[in-house]
Protein backbone atom coordinates (compact mmCIF):
# COMPACT_ATOMS: atom_id res chain seq x y z
CA UNK A 1 0.00 0.00 0.00
CA UNK A 2 3.16 2.23 0.27
CA UNK A 3 3.11 5.01 -2.40
CA UNK A 4 6.40 4.40 -3.77
CA UNK A 5 8.49 6.92 -5.82
CA UNK A 6 5.47 8.76 -6.46
CA UNK A 7 5.97 12.09 -3.77
CA UNK A 8 8.31 14.83 -4.90
CA UNK A 9 12.10 15.05 -4.79
CA UNK A 10 12.66 15.18 -0.76
CA UNK A 11 8.74 15.30 0.06
CA UNK A 12 7.56 12.39 2.40
CA UNK A 13 6.54 9.84 0.39
CA UNK A 14 2.81 8.98 2.34
CA UNK A 15 3.14 6.06 4.32
CA UNK A 16 0.49 3.54 4.89
CA UNK A 17 -1.20 4.50 8.84
CA UNK A 18 -1.36 1.89 10.67
CA UNK A 19 -4.79 0.95 12.12
CA UNK A 20 -7.98 2.17 10.54
CA UNK A 21 -9.05 4.48 13.24
CA UNK A 22 -10.67 7.67 12.19
CA UNK A 23 -7.89 9.52 14.72
CA UNK A 24 -4.80 8.11 12.56
CA UNK A 25 -3.88 11.23 11.63
CA UNK A 26 0.14 11.81 12.19
CA UNK A 27 1.38 15.02 12.47
CA UNK A 28 3.07 16.22 9.52
CA UNK A 29 1.43 14.07 7.25
CA UNK A 30 -1.64 15.66 5.01
CA UNK A 31 -5.19 14.04 5.40
CA UNK A 32 -5.48 14.50 1.95
CA UNK A 33 -2.85 14.36 -0.66
CA UNK A 34 -3.75 14.92 -4.63
CA UNK A 35 -1.49 14.30 -7.20
CA UNK A 36 -2.08 14.86 -11.15
CA UNK A 37 -5.72 13.62 -10.20
CA UNK A 38 -7.41 13.87 -13.74
CA UNK A 39 -11.18 12.57 -14.61
CA UNK A 40 -12.49 12.16 -17.15
CA UNK A 41 -16.54 11.39 -18.55
CA UNK A 42 -16.21 9.93 -21.81
CA UNK A 43 -14.34 12.47 -23.87
CA UNK A 44 -14.85 15.20 -21.36
CA UNK A 45 -12.36 15.89 -19.03
CA UNK A 46 -13.45 17.50 -15.75
CA UNK A 47 -10.10 17.33 -14.00
CA UNK A 48 -6.53 18.12 -15.56
CA UNK A 49 -4.07 17.28 -13.11
CA UNK A 50 -4.94 18.17 -9.87
CA UNK A 51 -2.10 18.81 -7.09
CA UNK A 52 -3.45 19.40 -3.14
CA UNK A 53 -2.50 18.76 -0.17
CA UNK A 54 -4.88 19.48 3.10
CA UNK A 55 -2.87 18.96 6.28
CA UNK A 56 -4.94 18.02 9.47
CA UNK A 57 -7.43 20.28 11.07
CA UNK A 58 -6.95 22.44 7.96
CA UNK A 59 -10.19 24.07 5.76
CA UNK A 60 -9.45 24.68 3.05
CA UNK A 61 -12.66 26.08 0.66
CA UNK A 62 -12.65 25.49 -2.78
CA UNK A 63 -14.04 27.87 -5.24
CA UNK A 64 -14.97 28.60 -9.01
CA UNK A 65 -17.13 28.65 -11.75
CA UNK A 66 -19.71 26.08 -11.89
CA UNK A 67 -18.23 23.55 -14.36
CA UNK A 68 -14.90 24.04 -13.13
CA UNK A 69 -14.80 20.34 -11.17
CA UNK A 70 -14.87 21.63 -7.80
CA UNK A 71 -17.51 19.01 -6.86
CA UNK A 72 -16.35 16.39 -9.05
CA UNK A 73 -12.95 16.55 -7.32
CA UNK A 74 -14.63 16.56 -3.71
CA UNK A 75 -16.78 13.21 -4.65
CA UNK A 76 -13.04 11.64 -6.18
CA UNK A 77 -11.75 12.31 -2.76
CA UNK A 78 -14.50 9.61 -1.31
CA UNK A 79 -14.38 7.60 -4.45
CA UNK A 80 -17.72 8.25 -5.51
CA UNK A 81 -16.22 9.02 -8.69
CA UNK A 82 -13.18 7.16 -9.62
CA UNK A 83 -10.48 8.76 -11.28
CA UNK A 84 -8.96 7.84 -14.35
CA UNK A 85 -5.28 9.40 -13.61
CA UNK A 86 -2.98 10.31 -10.90
CA UNK A 87 -2.82 9.58 -6.91
CA UNK A 88 -4.99 10.22 -4.04
CA UNK A 89 -4.80 9.78 -0.76
CA UNK A 90 -6.73 10.23 2.58
CA UNK A 91 -4.91 10.27 6.23
CA UNK A 92 -2.24 7.81 4.27
CA UNK A 93 -3.92 5.50 2.35
CA UNK A 94 -4.16 5.44 -1.38
CA UNK A 95 -8.22 6.17 -2.21
CA UNK A 96 -9.70 2.97 -3.97
CA UNK A 97 -6.80 1.08 -4.78
CA UNK A 98 -3.96 -0.72 -3.33
CA UNK A 99 -0.39 -0.56 -5.01
CA UNK A 100 1.35 -3.70 -5.06
CA UNK A 101 4.51 -4.54 -7.52
CA UNK A 102 4.38 -1.40 -9.20
CA UNK A 103 1.07 -2.40 -10.09
CA UNK A 104 -2.44 -0.73 -8.91
CA UNK A 105 -5.00 -3.16 -7.86
CA UNK A 106 -8.93 -2.36 -7.40
CA UNK A 107 -10.10 -2.17 -3.75
CA UNK A 108 -12.83 -4.41 -2.92
CA UNK A 109 -16.29 -3.08 -2.78
CA UNK A 110 -16.07 -3.76 1.27
CA UNK A 111 -12.84 -2.31 1.39
CA UNK A 112 -14.05 0.74 -0.24
CA UNK A 113 -16.99 1.06 1.98
CA UNK A 114 -14.28 1.02 4.93
CA UNK A 115 -12.76 3.53 3.91
CA UNK A 116 -15.33 6.09 3.51
CA UNK A 117 -16.21 5.25 7.02
CA UNK A 118 -13.62 7.88 7.83
CA UNK A 119 -14.50 10.42 5.44
CA UNK A 120 -17.79 12.47 6.26
CA UNK A 121 -20.10 13.85 3.15
CA UNK A 122 -22.35 17.17 3.23
CA UNK A 123 -24.35 17.08 -0.42
CA UNK A 124 -26.24 20.21 -1.33
CA UNK A 125 -29.58 18.60 -1.89
CA UNK A 126 -28.87 17.06 1.63
CA UNK A 127 -30.02 13.43 0.50
CA UNK A 128 -31.73 12.43 4.09
CA UNK A 129 -33.49 9.41 3.99
CA UNK A 130 -36.87 10.62 3.96
CA UNK A 131 -38.49 7.49 5.36
CA UNK A 132 -36.70 8.29 8.51
CA UNK A 133 -36.68 10.88 11.25
CA UNK A 134 -33.91 12.87 12.03
CA UNK A 135 -32.70 10.69 14.94
CA UNK A 136 -32.98 7.51 12.62
CA UNK A 137 -31.18 9.20 9.85
CA UNK A 138 -28.06 10.25 12.36
CA UNK A 139 -28.00 6.56 14.18
CA UNK A 140 -28.37 4.18 10.51
CA UNK A 141 -24.79 4.48 9.98
CA UNK A 142 -23.52 3.97 13.50
CA UNK A 143 -26.08 1.03 14.15
CA UNK A 144 -25.88 -0.72 10.18
CA UNK A 145 -21.78 -0.14 9.33
CA UNK A 146 -20.50 0.00 13.13
CA UNK A 147 -22.13 -2.09 14.67
CA UNK A 148 -22.95 0.21 17.87
CA UNK A 149 -25.74 -1.10 20.18
CA UNK A 150 -28.72 1.04 19.23
CA UNK A 151 -29.46 2.53 23.49
CA UNK A 152 -25.71 3.76 22.76
CA UNK A 153 -25.82 5.20 19.32
CA UNK A 154 -29.08 6.72 20.32
CA UNK A 155 -27.59 8.65 22.87
CA UNK A 156 -24.50 9.69 20.68
CA UNK A 157 -27.26 11.04 17.85
CA UNK A 158 -28.90 12.54 20.50
CA UNK A 159 -25.87 14.31 21.58
CA UNK A 160 -25.14 15.11 17.81
CA UNK A 161 -28.64 17.18 17.34
CA UNK A 162 -27.97 18.77 19.91
CA UNK A 163 -24.48 19.93 19.14
CA UNK A 164 -26.33 21.26 15.35
CA UNK A 165 -29.20 22.48 17.64
CA UNK A 166 -32.37 20.08 16.76
CA UNK A 167 -32.60 18.30 19.68
CA UNK A 168 -36.00 18.80 19.65
CA UNK A 169 -36.66 18.00 16.17
CA UNK A 170 -35.33 14.47 16.64
CA UNK A 171 -38.71 13.09 15.92
CA UNK A 172 -38.76 14.77 12.88
CA UNK A 173 -39.15 13.66 9.36
CA UNK A 174 -37.01 15.13 6.98
CA UNK A 175 -40.47 16.60 5.24
CA UNK A 176 -41.19 18.01 8.34
CA UNK A 177 -37.80 20.26 8.63
CA UNK A 178 -36.85 23.54 6.72
CA UNK A 179 -34.07 22.94 4.60
CA UNK A 180 -31.63 24.60 6.49
CA UNK A 181 -32.98 21.98 9.10
CA UNK A 182 -32.54 19.35 6.98
CA UNK A 183 -28.68 19.81 6.48
CA UNK A 184 -27.72 20.27 9.67
CA UNK A 185 -29.63 16.70 10.34
CA UNK A 186 -27.25 15.58 7.59
CA UNK A 187 -23.62 16.83 8.97
CA UNK A 188 -25.03 15.38 12.28
CA UNK A 189 -25.61 12.32 9.98
CA UNK A 190 -21.83 12.52 8.67
CA UNK A 191 -20.45 13.43 12.14
CA UNK A 192 -21.97 10.32 13.77
CA UNK A 193 -19.41 8.33 11.63
CA UNK A 194 -16.77 10.27 13.54
CA UNK A 195 -15.03 11.01 10.79
CA UNK A 196 -11.47 12.27 10.01
CA UNK A 197 -12.23 14.43 7.08
CA UNK A 198 -15.50 16.26 6.24
CA UNK A 199 -16.76 16.94 2.73
CA UNK A 200 -18.86 19.86 2.11
CA UNK A 201 -20.60 20.01 -1.28
CA UNK A 202 -22.00 23.38 -1.77
CA UNK A 203 -23.57 22.67 1.34
CA UNK A 204 -25.67 25.94 1.11
CA UNK A 205 -26.17 26.41 -2.17
CA UNK A 206 -29.71 24.81 -2.30
CA UNK A 207 -30.87 26.74 0.59
CA UNK A 208 -33.18 29.64 1.13
CA UNK A 209 -31.04 33.15 1.85
CA UNK A 210 -32.20 33.55 5.23
CA UNK A 211 -31.15 29.79 6.55
CA UNK A 212 -27.81 29.81 5.43
CA UNK A 213 -26.58 31.75 8.06
CA UNK A 214 -27.62 28.16 10.84
CA UNK A 215 -25.83 26.09 8.62
CA UNK A 216 -22.76 27.67 8.14
CA UNK A 217 -22.68 28.56 12.09
CA UNK A 218 -22.31 24.95 12.89
CA UNK A 219 -19.74 24.26 10.06
CA UNK A 220 -17.58 27.07 12.07
CA UNK A 221 -17.97 25.29 15.18
CA UNK A 222 -17.19 22.00 13.86
CA UNK A 223 -13.77 24.21 12.33
CA UNK A 224 -13.39 25.83 15.70
CA UNK A 225 -13.07 22.11 17.17
CA UNK A 226 -10.38 20.87 14.79
CA UNK A 227 -11.88 19.16 12.35
CA UNK A 228 -10.61 19.02 8.81
CA UNK A 229 -12.99 20.16 6.05
CA UNK A 230 -13.17 20.67 2.57
CA UNK A 231 -15.62 23.10 1.35
CA UNK A 232 -16.84 23.51 -2.10
CA UNK A 233 -18.64 26.83 -1.78
CA UNK A 234 -20.03 30.56 -3.21
CA UNK A 235 -20.06 32.13 0.35
CA UNK A 236 -17.14 34.16 0.47
CA UNK A 237 -17.66 35.59 3.68
CA UNK A 238 -17.38 31.99 4.74
CA UNK A 239 -14.22 31.63 3.56
CA UNK A 240 -12.37 34.50 4.24
CA UNK A 241 -13.17 34.01 7.88
CA UNK A 242 -13.70 30.25 8.73
CA UNK A 243 -11.19 29.05 6.39
CA UNK A 244 -7.33 28.27 6.17
CA UNK A 245 -6.65 28.09 2.90
CA UNK A 246 -8.54 28.75 -0.75
CA UNK A 247 -8.03 27.45 -3.72
CA UNK A 248 -9.76 28.67 -7.03
CA UNK A 249 -10.43 26.14 -9.60
CA UNK A 250 -11.45 26.63 -13.35
CA UNK A 251 -11.38 24.40 -16.64
CA UNK A 252 -10.40 21.36 -14.37
CA UNK A 253 -7.35 22.79 -12.62
CA UNK A 254 -6.34 24.42 -9.54
CA UNK A 255 -5.50 28.30 -10.65
CA UNK A 256 -4.42 29.86 -7.58
CA UNK A 257 -3.99 28.39 -4.17
CA UNK A 258 -3.39 30.77 -0.91
CA UNK A 259 -4.40 32.38 2.20
CA UNK A 260 -8.83 33.72 1.85
CA UNK A 261 -7.26 37.27 2.68
CA UNK A 262 -4.58 36.89 -0.29
CA UNK A 263 -6.63 34.99 -2.41
CA UNK A 264 -10.25 37.62 -2.49
CA UNK A 265 -7.61 40.80 -1.86
CA UNK A 266 -4.76 40.72 -4.30
CA UNK A 267 -5.73 37.34 -7.12
CA UNK A 268 -2.83 37.16 -9.19
CA UNK A 269 -4.16 35.44 -11.91
CA UNK A 270 -6.58 37.05 -14.42
CA UNK A 271 -9.29 34.23 -14.62
CA UNK A 272 -9.30 34.83 -10.64
CA UNK A 273 -9.74 38.39 -10.86
CA UNK A 274 -12.73 38.12 -13.60
CA UNK A 275 -14.53 35.69 -11.60
CA UNK A 276 -13.87 37.28 -8.20
CA UNK A 277 -15.20 40.66 -9.73
CA UNK A 278 -18.81 38.86 -10.73
CA UNK A 279 -19.70 37.31 -7.51
CA UNK A 280 -18.05 39.78 -5.07
CA UNK B 1 -50.11 24.05 8.92
CA UNK B 2 -50.65 26.44 11.97
CA UNK B 3 -53.48 26.95 13.52
CA UNK B 4 -54.41 30.26 14.10
CA UNK B 5 -54.61 31.48 17.75
CA UNK B 6 -58.60 33.08 18.00
CA UNK B 7 -57.08 35.62 19.90
CA UNK B 8 -54.95 37.06 17.63
CA UNK B 9 -57.97 37.52 15.36
CA UNK B 10 -58.81 40.08 17.14
CA UNK B 11 -59.46 43.38 15.31
CA UNK B 12 -59.53 41.02 12.06
CA UNK B 13 -62.39 42.59 9.63
CA UNK B 14 -65.57 40.31 9.41
CA UNK B 15 -65.26 36.90 8.54
CA UNK B 16 -66.43 36.39 4.66
CA UNK B 17 -69.65 34.27 4.55
CA UNK B 18 -70.99 34.55 0.91
CA UNK B 19 -73.92 32.43 -0.52
CA UNK B 20 -71.91 29.12 -2.36
CA UNK B 21 -72.62 28.88 -6.14
CA UNK B 22 -75.53 26.68 -6.65
CA UNK B 23 -74.73 23.58 -9.18
CA UNK B 24 -78.15 22.54 -10.63
CA UNK B 25 -76.97 20.12 -12.74
CA UNK B 26 -75.11 18.30 -10.40
CA UNK B 27 -79.02 17.69 -8.25
CA UNK B 28 -80.43 16.94 -12.30
CA UNK B 29 -77.72 14.43 -11.96
CA UNK B 30 -77.96 12.93 -8.95
CA UNK B 31 -81.54 12.58 -9.29
CA UNK B 32 -81.82 10.70 -12.28
CA UNK B 33 -78.95 8.23 -11.15
CA UNK B 34 -80.70 8.17 -7.98
CA UNK B 35 -83.85 6.84 -9.98
CA UNK B 36 -81.82 4.32 -12.28
CA UNK B 37 -80.06 2.69 -9.36
CA UNK B 38 -83.57 2.41 -7.24
CA UNK B 39 -85.14 0.24 -10.76
CA UNK B 40 -81.79 -1.50 -10.47
CA UNK B 41 -82.32 -2.98 -6.87
CA UNK B 42 -85.93 -3.75 -7.93
CA UNK B 43 -85.53 -5.66 -10.79
CA UNK B 44 -83.11 -7.85 -9.39
CA UNK B 45 -84.59 -8.42 -6.27
CA UNK B 46 -87.66 -9.41 -7.66
CA UNK B 47 -86.10 -11.60 -10.92
CA UNK B 48 -86.63 -15.11 -9.26
CA UNK B 49 -83.96 -16.11 -12.20
CA UNK B 50 -81.22 -14.36 -9.76
CA UNK B 51 -82.53 -17.55 -7.13
CA UNK B 52 -81.48 -15.68 -3.87
CA UNK B 53 -83.20 -18.27 -1.83
CA UNK B 54 -80.48 -20.67 -3.74
CA UNK B 55 -77.35 -17.85 -2.84
CA UNK B 56 -78.68 -17.90 1.10
CA UNK B 57 -79.09 -21.99 1.19
CA UNK B 58 -75.38 -22.61 -0.28
CA UNK B 59 -73.69 -19.23 1.10
CA UNK B 60 -71.60 -21.12 3.79
CA UNK B 61 -71.75 -24.41 3.04
CA UNK B 62 -68.65 -26.21 3.63
CA UNK B 63 -67.91 -26.90 -0.24
CA UNK B 64 -67.59 -23.20 -0.68
CA UNK B 65 -65.47 -22.76 3.03
CA UNK B 66 -62.87 -25.10 1.75
CA UNK B 67 -63.22 -23.74 -2.01
CA UNK B 68 -62.76 -19.92 -0.32
CA UNK B 69 -59.86 -21.44 1.44
CA UNK B 70 -58.09 -23.35 -1.47
CA UNK B 71 -58.26 -19.90 -2.89
CA UNK B 72 -57.14 -17.82 -0.32
CA UNK B 73 -53.90 -20.48 -0.23
CA UNK B 74 -53.17 -20.30 -3.69
CA UNK B 75 -53.12 -16.38 -3.98
CA UNK B 76 -50.93 -16.12 -0.80
CA UNK B 77 -48.89 -18.49 -2.56
CA UNK B 78 -48.41 -17.17 -5.69
CA UNK B 79 -48.13 -13.37 -4.27
CA UNK B 80 -45.38 -14.80 -2.08
CA UNK B 81 -43.60 -16.68 -5.17
CA UNK B 82 -44.38 -13.57 -7.14
CA UNK B 83 -43.19 -10.75 -4.70
CA UNK B 84 -40.17 -12.80 -3.80
CA UNK B 85 -38.97 -13.77 -7.41
CA UNK B 86 -40.04 -10.71 -8.78
CA UNK B 87 -37.39 -8.66 -6.31
CA UNK B 88 -34.86 -11.21 -7.27
CA UNK B 89 -35.38 -10.64 -10.68
CA UNK B 90 -35.67 -6.75 -10.76
CA UNK B 91 -31.95 -7.04 -8.72
CA UNK B 92 -30.64 -9.33 -10.91
CA UNK B 93 -32.17 -6.94 -14.24
CA UNK B 94 -30.56 -4.16 -12.35
CA UNK B 95 -26.99 -5.84 -12.40
CA UNK B 96 -24.21 -4.59 -14.64
CA UNK B 97 -23.56 -8.18 -15.00
CA UNK B 98 -25.07 -8.46 -18.81
CA UNK B 99 -25.06 -12.89 -18.18
CA UNK B 100 -27.44 -11.60 -14.80
CA UNK B 101 -29.63 -9.27 -16.30
CA UNK B 102 -29.85 -11.11 -19.55
CA UNK B 103 -31.23 -14.65 -17.70
CA UNK B 104 -33.68 -12.48 -15.95
CA UNK B 105 -34.79 -10.46 -18.88
CA UNK B 106 -35.16 -13.47 -20.90
CA UNK B 107 -37.34 -15.24 -17.94
CA UNK B 108 -39.62 -12.19 -17.96
CA UNK B 109 -39.95 -12.52 -21.46
CA UNK B 110 -41.03 -16.09 -21.62
CA UNK B 111 -42.82 -15.89 -18.59
CA UNK B 112 -44.50 -12.50 -19.08
CA UNK B 113 -45.44 -13.15 -23.73
CA UNK B 114 -47.57 -16.22 -22.78
CA UNK B 115 -50.73 -17.01 -21.67
CA UNK B 116 -51.23 -17.90 -17.75
CA UNK B 117 -53.65 -20.42 -18.85
CA UNK B 118 -51.14 -22.31 -20.89
CA UNK B 119 -48.42 -21.95 -18.37
CA UNK B 120 -51.04 -23.69 -15.92
CA UNK B 121 -52.01 -26.44 -18.05
CA UNK B 122 -48.64 -26.81 -19.28
CA UNK B 123 -47.72 -27.09 -15.56
CA UNK B 124 -50.40 -29.48 -14.96
CA UNK B 125 -49.36 -31.83 -17.99
CA UNK B 126 -45.67 -32.09 -16.62
CA UNK B 127 -45.44 -35.92 -17.02
CA UNK B 128 -45.66 -35.46 -20.18
CA UNK B 129 -42.55 -33.89 -20.44
CA UNK B 130 -40.92 -35.15 -17.99
CA UNK B 131 -41.73 -38.12 -16.34
CA UNK B 132 -38.67 -38.38 -13.75
CA UNK B 133 -37.29 -35.83 -11.39
CA UNK B 134 -34.38 -35.41 -9.89
CA UNK B 135 -31.53 -34.22 -7.49
CA UNK B 136 -28.42 -34.34 -8.36
CA UNK B 137 -25.80 -32.19 -10.90
CA UNK B 138 -26.49 -31.49 -14.46
CA UNK B 139 -24.56 -34.61 -16.38
CA UNK B 140 -23.37 -35.87 -13.08
CA UNK B 141 -24.49 -38.12 -10.28
CA UNK B 142 -28.58 -37.91 -8.78
CA UNK B 143 -29.23 -38.18 -5.28
CA UNK B 144 -33.06 -38.33 -5.87
CA UNK B 145 -35.53 -39.41 -7.71
CA UNK B 146 -39.30 -38.50 -7.99
CA UNK B 147 -41.90 -39.39 -9.87
CA UNK B 148 -43.66 -36.15 -11.51
CA UNK B 149 -47.38 -37.00 -11.32
CA UNK B 150 -47.05 -37.60 -7.12
CA UNK B 151 -44.94 -34.32 -6.82
CA UNK B 152 -46.72 -32.17 -9.17
CA UNK B 153 -50.05 -32.37 -7.95
CA UNK B 154 -52.90 -30.16 -9.42
CA UNK B 155 -52.71 -27.54 -6.27
CA UNK B 156 -49.11 -27.51 -6.97
CA UNK B 157 -49.25 -26.95 -10.39
CA UNK B 158 -51.81 -24.20 -10.08
CA UNK B 159 -49.23 -22.30 -7.52
CA UNK B 160 -46.22 -22.67 -9.62
CA UNK B 161 -48.30 -21.28 -12.65
CA UNK B 162 -50.19 -18.63 -10.98
CA UNK B 163 -46.69 -17.59 -9.00
CA UNK B 164 -44.01 -17.85 -11.66
CA UNK B 165 -45.72 -15.83 -13.99
CA UNK B 166 -46.77 -13.17 -11.45
CA UNK B 167 -42.60 -12.87 -10.83
CA UNK B 168 -42.06 -11.88 -14.46
CA UNK B 169 -44.94 -9.04 -13.76
CA UNK B 170 -43.43 -8.05 -10.06
CA UNK B 171 -39.94 -8.03 -11.31
CA UNK B 172 -41.40 -5.22 -13.56
CA UNK B 173 -42.74 -3.02 -10.85
CA UNK B 174 -40.32 -3.70 -8.48
CA UNK B 175 -37.77 -2.23 -10.75
CA UNK B 176 -39.79 0.40 -11.92
CA UNK B 177 -39.55 1.09 -7.62
CA UNK B 178 -35.82 0.51 -7.33
CA UNK B 179 -35.06 2.98 -10.00
CA UNK B 180 -37.74 5.89 -9.08
CA UNK B 181 -35.43 6.45 -6.00
CA UNK B 182 -33.29 9.05 -6.01
CA UNK B 183 -29.74 8.32 -7.19
CA UNK B 184 -28.83 10.78 -4.40
CA UNK B 185 -30.04 8.47 -1.86
CA UNK B 186 -27.31 5.22 -2.58
CA UNK B 187 -24.73 7.75 -2.33
CA UNK B 188 -25.52 9.37 0.96
CA UNK B 189 -25.50 5.95 2.13
CA UNK B 190 -22.21 4.59 0.07
CA UNK B 191 -20.50 7.77 1.46
CA UNK B 192 -21.85 6.21 5.16
CA UNK B 193 -19.74 3.64 4.54
CA UNK B 194 -22.70 1.10 3.55
CA UNK B 195 -22.32 -2.14 1.42
CA UNK B 196 -24.29 -2.08 -1.95
CA UNK B 197 -26.74 -4.88 -0.12
CA UNK B 198 -27.33 -3.14 2.40
CA UNK B 199 -27.92 -0.12 0.64
CA UNK B 200 -30.58 -1.81 -0.94
CA UNK B 201 -31.95 -3.23 1.84
CA UNK B 202 -32.17 -0.46 4.40
CA UNK B 203 -32.46 2.74 2.39
CA UNK B 204 -33.73 2.02 -1.79
CA UNK B 205 -35.73 -0.95 -1.18
CA UNK B 206 -37.90 0.89 1.81
CA UNK B 207 -38.39 4.07 -0.30
CA UNK B 208 -39.18 2.31 -3.65
CA UNK B 209 -42.02 0.53 -1.19
CA UNK B 210 -44.14 3.39 -1.70
CA UNK B 211 -44.05 3.11 -5.36
CA UNK B 212 -44.53 -0.54 -5.48
CA UNK B 213 -47.06 -1.03 -2.91
CA UNK B 214 -50.03 0.33 -4.75
CA UNK B 215 -49.65 -1.58 -8.19
CA UNK B 216 -48.73 -5.13 -6.06
CA UNK B 217 -51.57 -4.54 -4.10
CA UNK B 218 -53.95 -4.75 -7.82
CA UNK B 219 -52.04 -7.69 -8.36
CA UNK B 220 -52.81 -9.32 -5.40
CA UNK B 221 -56.36 -8.47 -6.13
CA UNK B 222 -55.95 -9.59 -9.44
CA UNK B 223 -54.15 -12.89 -8.67
CA UNK B 224 -57.43 -13.72 -6.16
CA UNK B 225 -59.55 -13.53 -9.07
CA UNK B 226 -57.19 -14.83 -11.50
CA UNK B 227 -56.87 -18.16 -9.37
CA UNK B 228 -59.76 -19.10 -10.71
CA UNK B 229 -58.23 -20.19 -14.00
CA UNK B 230 -56.61 -23.12 -12.06
CA UNK B 231 -60.36 -24.70 -11.57
CA UNK B 232 -59.53 -26.16 -15.21
CA UNK B 233 -56.48 -28.47 -13.86
CA UNK B 234 -59.59 -29.18 -11.17
CA UNK B 235 -58.24 -27.81 -8.59
CA UNK B 236 -61.33 -27.35 -6.01
CA UNK B 237 -60.82 -23.38 -5.25
CA UNK B 238 -64.12 -21.32 -5.09
CA UNK B 239 -65.88 -21.16 -8.88
CA UNK B 240 -64.30 -25.40 -9.25
CA UNK B 241 -66.32 -25.50 -5.84
CA UNK B 242 -69.25 -23.75 -7.31
CA UNK B 243 -68.98 -25.80 -10.74
CA UNK B 244 -69.07 -29.11 -8.88
CA UNK B 245 -72.59 -28.37 -7.25
CA UNK B 246 -73.98 -26.99 -10.61
CA UNK B 247 -72.89 -29.64 -12.32
CA UNK B 248 -75.37 -31.22 -10.08
CA UNK B 249 -78.11 -29.05 -9.47
CA UNK B 250 -77.91 -26.97 -12.80
CA UNK B 251 -78.51 -23.31 -10.78
CA UNK B 252 -75.70 -22.26 -12.61
CA UNK B 253 -76.35 -18.52 -12.46
CA UNK B 254 -76.82 -18.75 -8.56
CA UNK B 255 -74.22 -20.54 -7.69
CA UNK B 256 -71.93 -18.29 -9.82
CA UNK B 257 -73.26 -15.21 -8.13
CA UNK B 258 -72.47 -16.86 -5.16
CA UNK B 259 -68.96 -16.78 -5.93
CA UNK B 260 -69.18 -13.45 -7.39
CA UNK B 261 -70.35 -12.06 -4.29
CA UNK B 262 -67.51 -14.33 -2.33
CA UNK B 263 -64.85 -13.10 -4.73
CA UNK B 264 -66.33 -9.27 -3.72
CA UNK B 265 -65.94 -9.73 0.05
CA UNK B 266 -62.13 -10.73 -0.08
CA UNK B 267 -61.50 -8.55 -3.17
CA UNK B 268 -62.91 -5.39 -0.37
CA UNK B 269 -61.03 -7.15 2.32
CA UNK B 270 -57.86 -6.63 0.17
CA UNK B 271 -58.26 -3.50 -0.65
CA UNK B 272 -58.83 -2.16 3.17
CA UNK B 273 -55.76 -3.56 3.78
CA UNK B 274 -53.70 -2.07 1.13
CA UNK B 275 -54.45 1.52 2.15
CA UNK B 276 -53.47 0.99 5.74
CA UNK B 277 -49.75 -0.86 3.48
CA UNK B 278 -49.92 1.91 1.63
CA UNK B 279 -50.19 4.40 4.74
CA UNK B 280 -47.45 2.81 6.23
CA UNK B 281 -44.87 3.10 3.87
CA UNK B 282 -45.73 6.17 2.91
CA UNK B 283 -44.49 7.61 6.26
CA UNK B 284 -42.68 10.97 6.00
CA UNK B 285 -44.62 12.25 3.15
CA UNK B 286 -48.13 13.23 3.79
CA UNK B 287 -50.42 11.36 5.57
CA UNK B 288 -53.72 9.82 3.70
CA UNK B 289 -56.75 9.60 6.01
CA UNK B 290 -59.39 6.92 5.84
CA UNK B 291 -62.83 8.35 4.87
CA UNK B 292 -63.63 7.53 8.52
CA UNK B 293 -60.84 9.68 9.68
CA UNK B 294 -61.53 12.25 7.51
CA UNK B 295 -65.67 12.49 8.64
CA UNK B 296 -64.21 13.22 11.71
CA UNK B 297 -61.65 15.87 10.96
CA UNK B 298 -64.26 17.52 8.64
CA UNK B 299 -66.78 17.22 11.86
CA UNK B 300 -64.54 18.53 14.10
CA UNK B 301 -63.39 21.48 12.17
CA UNK B 302 -66.62 22.60 11.31
CA UNK B 303 -67.48 22.94 14.79
CA UNK B 304 -64.87 24.79 15.66
CA UNK B 305 -65.60 27.11 12.74
CA UNK B 306 -69.46 27.30 14.36
CA UNK B 307 -68.46 27.83 17.73
CA UNK B 308 -65.88 30.59 16.27
CA UNK B 309 -68.70 32.37 14.49
CA UNK B 310 -70.85 32.26 17.27
CA UNK B 311 -68.21 33.84 19.74
CA UNK B 312 -67.33 36.33 16.92
CA UNK B 313 -71.14 37.43 16.80
CA UNK B 314 -71.49 37.45 20.64
CA UNK B 315 -68.65 39.89 20.76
Amino acid sequence: MSGVGLGKPGAEPPEPADGDGPSGAAPGRPMVRSEGVCKSFGRLDVLKGIDLEVMPGEVMCVIGPSGSGKSTFLRCINHLEKINAGRLWVNGHLVGYRERGGKLHELRESEVAAQRRDIGMVFQRFNLFPHMTALENVMEAPVQVRRIPRAKAREAAVALLERVGLADKARSYPSQLSGGQQQRVAIARALAMEPALMLFDEPTSALDPELVGEVLEVMKQLAVDGMTMIVVTHEMGFAREVGDSLVFMDGGVVVEKGTPREVLANPRHQRTQDFLSKVL
Amino acid sequence: MTVTDETSREGRPEEIRAVPVRHWGRWVAAVIIAYIAVWAVYSVVNNPNFGWDVIGQNFTITAVMTGIGKTLELTAIAMVMGVVGGVLLAIMRLSPNPLISGSAWLYIWAFRGTPVLVQILLWAFIKALVPQLSIGIPFGPTFAHFDANSLITPFVAGCLGLGLNEAAYMSEIVRAGILSVDQGQAEAASALGMSRAKTMRRIVLPQAMRVIIPPTGNETISMLKTSSLVSVIAVPELLYSVQIIYGRTYQTIPLLLLASIWYLIMTSILTVGQFYLERYFGRGTAQRQTMLERLWSNLRARRTAQRTAVEGRER
